[in-house]
């Protein structure tokens, strides 16, 4: 369990993420939706200690973030950001191996070796597993780094929109697989989604954050209806169910 | 299609053994060639030689790849951050400030680790801040450091300058000790600081590797980058110390070396990237020599000609690196 309490970052005067208090359960899905600015990443770089907060705690199965070992919340906790520029020339496997990094120190067993070939499988980059990192496409480079997030194998995983550069086809497949390995391996994601609809389908739970604030949460179907979602992002969003998901048409 | 470097990749060792046996002959070629002499005499003269340049190749190799992972940056280095002016600027201040009589009182390794022990110091407060910032602008830190190593060689000029004509003659004997005239027991020091930091390297080389992700990935991956870092900017301190007591300020020789070994290697395993990195160095610099020495007879400084490839070498990575 994450229990984040009154967390605060403030830089200057100015509050980015204002007093927000959050339990995410081990096992399960939640998405983090909100317009451009509301907080989102921050939040997740707080949840990870990423970032100090300026006031306020999170615990992670009873361990401070703010104090405990870095290497002991690696094994729990594992966050993919938004930006990832790196400066090195990796290849796939090389950068898939590092999620091994916080089990083996940097001397790979056998075990991790299995682990690493099976999360450049699960994202279905075998062919890509020798290629350089600056010489795939954004969406192929965006899998390998969620590969690596897996291969850390962590019981809380933090993705900040990890659906960028993706086309449709790996965008649906990239919700399916965190969807099955949160169903079988009870693992908790934490996502920053943009799509609400990728949000509504694919979680147990939606957190709605607006101007630093934790707005709303509560289950898909409560999240989605239109009163809720002009309250979060000040449009008017129509809603539809179709086959039992509710969908928000936000194109027009 | 297998290239040289997909062969190097999956066959590092053949490639160090290969730098090492280059490394030997050039080392073997300055010992022996063209000697005049007792060899009682001329091996240990040049033994001693020898012994100063490899340090001083080694320290400048493993500074500036390091830095170059701190910063994950491949254009900076620590002489282009002005580091190494630092140190020529903490000596100046010494002779300046307690007198040359109290200087020469120290003993040359005493002088040596106080000056260590400052540049760390020092270093520390200066870099720090600079790299402990989010999201910098690299062309501001560049230009920092450009200006940085400015006003610490204007401010040595300066009070080199007002200082008595005794004391600045006794200052530059301790500056610019180069390879013919070096000190026994600063050598000697400066090799211990070197073994004793590179113990401690070798020990986290495989944490260095995860430092290259940057901030934000190292700490995801449970790395403590706050003490991580300041314990390579502490070594990287110790190591500029070495290299400049013993040869004086080299601006673009650490990256034109660092470069090379990217190039050469196409690894990132710094237990790979380091050795290869200092080979190469060991090997300009005693090859180096050893043209000046045997086919310019001492006409022309092999600064200058180190200068000349490193400062090309710069021109290129910022044509290309940048767009990267």
């Amino acid at each position: 369990m994450i229990v984040a309490r009154n967390l605060t970052k403030a830089y200057g005067d100015a509050l980015v993420v204002r007093d927000v208090s959050l339990d995410i359960p081990r096992g399960g899905v939640t998405s983090i939706i909100g317009p451009n600015g509301a907080g989102k990443s921050t939040l997740l770089s707080l949840l990870s200690r990423l970032l100090p907060a300026t006031a306020g705690s999170v615990l992670v199965d009873e361990l401070d973030v703010a104090t405990a070992p870095s290497d002991v919340l690696a094994r729990r906790l594992s966050i993919l950001r938004q930006d990832n520029h790196i400066a090195a020339r990796l290849t796939v496997r090389d950068l898939v191996a590092f999620g091994r990094f916080p089990h083996s120190r940097g001397r790979p067993t056998e075990d991790d070796q299995r682990r690493i070939d099976d999360a450049i499988r699960y994202l279905g980059l075998e062919a890509f597993s020798d290629r350089f990192l600056d010489e795939m496409s954004g969406g192929q480079r965006q899998r390998a780094f969620v590969a690596m997030v897996l291969c850390q194998d962590t019981d809380y995983v933090l993705m900040d929109e990890p659906l960028n550069n993706l086309d449709m086809r790996h965008a649906a497949g990239m919700m399916k697989l965190i969807r099955r390995i949160a169903n079988e391996f009870n693992k908790a994601f934490v996502l920053v989604l943009h799509d609400i609809n990728f949000a509504s389908i694919y979680s147990d739970h939606i957190v709605a954050m607006r101007e630093g604030a934790l707005i709303r949460q509560g289950p898909p179907a409560e999240i989605l209806q239109s009163d809720v979602l002009r309250e979060i992002f000040e449009i008017d969003i129509p809603v539809r169910e179709i086959d039992g998901q509710r969908l928000g048409l936000f194109y027009f | 299609m297998p290239t040289l470097r997909d062969a190097i990749r999956q066959r590092p060792v053949a490639l160090l053994v290969a730098l090492a046996v280059l490394g030997l002959l050039a080392s073997l070629a300055f010992m022996t060639v063209g000697a005049r002499g007792p060899w009682s005499f001329v091996l240990p003269f040049r033994g001693m030689k020898l012994a100063a340049m490899a340090l001083v190749a080694y320290a400048i190799a493993v500074s500036t790849i390091l830095f170059q992972t701190v910063t994950a940056n491949r254009i900076l280095t620590p002489s282009i951050m002005g580091l190494d002016t630092l140190y020529v600027l903490i000596q100046t201040s010494l002779v300046f400030l307690i007198g040359s009589g109290a200087a020469v009182a120290l003993s040359p390794s005493t002088l040596f680790l106080t000056q260590v022990a400052a540049m760390i110091g020092f270093s520390g407060l200066l870099y720090m801040w600079l790299f402990s910032g989010r999201a910098q602008s690299l062309h501001l830190v560049v230009l920092i450091g450009l200006i940085l190593g400015v006003l610490f060689r204007s401010l040595s000029n300066l009070m080199q300058r007002i200082m008595a004509p005794n004391e600045f003659a006794i200052l530059q004997d301790r500056l610019f000790a180069n390879f013919n005239t070096i000190d026994t027991d600063v050598l000697a020091v400066a090799a211990l600081s070197v073994l004793a930091v590179s113990a401690y390297g070798w020990r986290k080389i495989r944490t260095f590797d995860v430092l290259l992700l940057g901030r934000d990935p190292a700490i995801a991956l449970g790395v403590d980058y706050k003490a991580t870092v300041s314990q390579i900017l502490i070594v990287v301190a110790v190591l500029v110390s070495v290299s400049t007591a013993l040869v004086g300020p080299t601006t673009f020789f650490g990256l034109l070396v660092a470069s090379l070994a990217y190039r050469m290697t196409g690894s990132e395993r710094h237990a790979f990237l380091l050795p290869v990195a200092a080979l190469i160095a060991i090997l300009l610099l005693v090859g180096g020599q050893l043209v000046l020495e045997r086919v310019f007879a001492f006409d022309t400084a092999l600064s200058i000609i180190i200068e000349f490839a490193g400062g090309i070498a710069f021109i290129f990575l910022i044509l290309r690196g940048v767009s990267r």
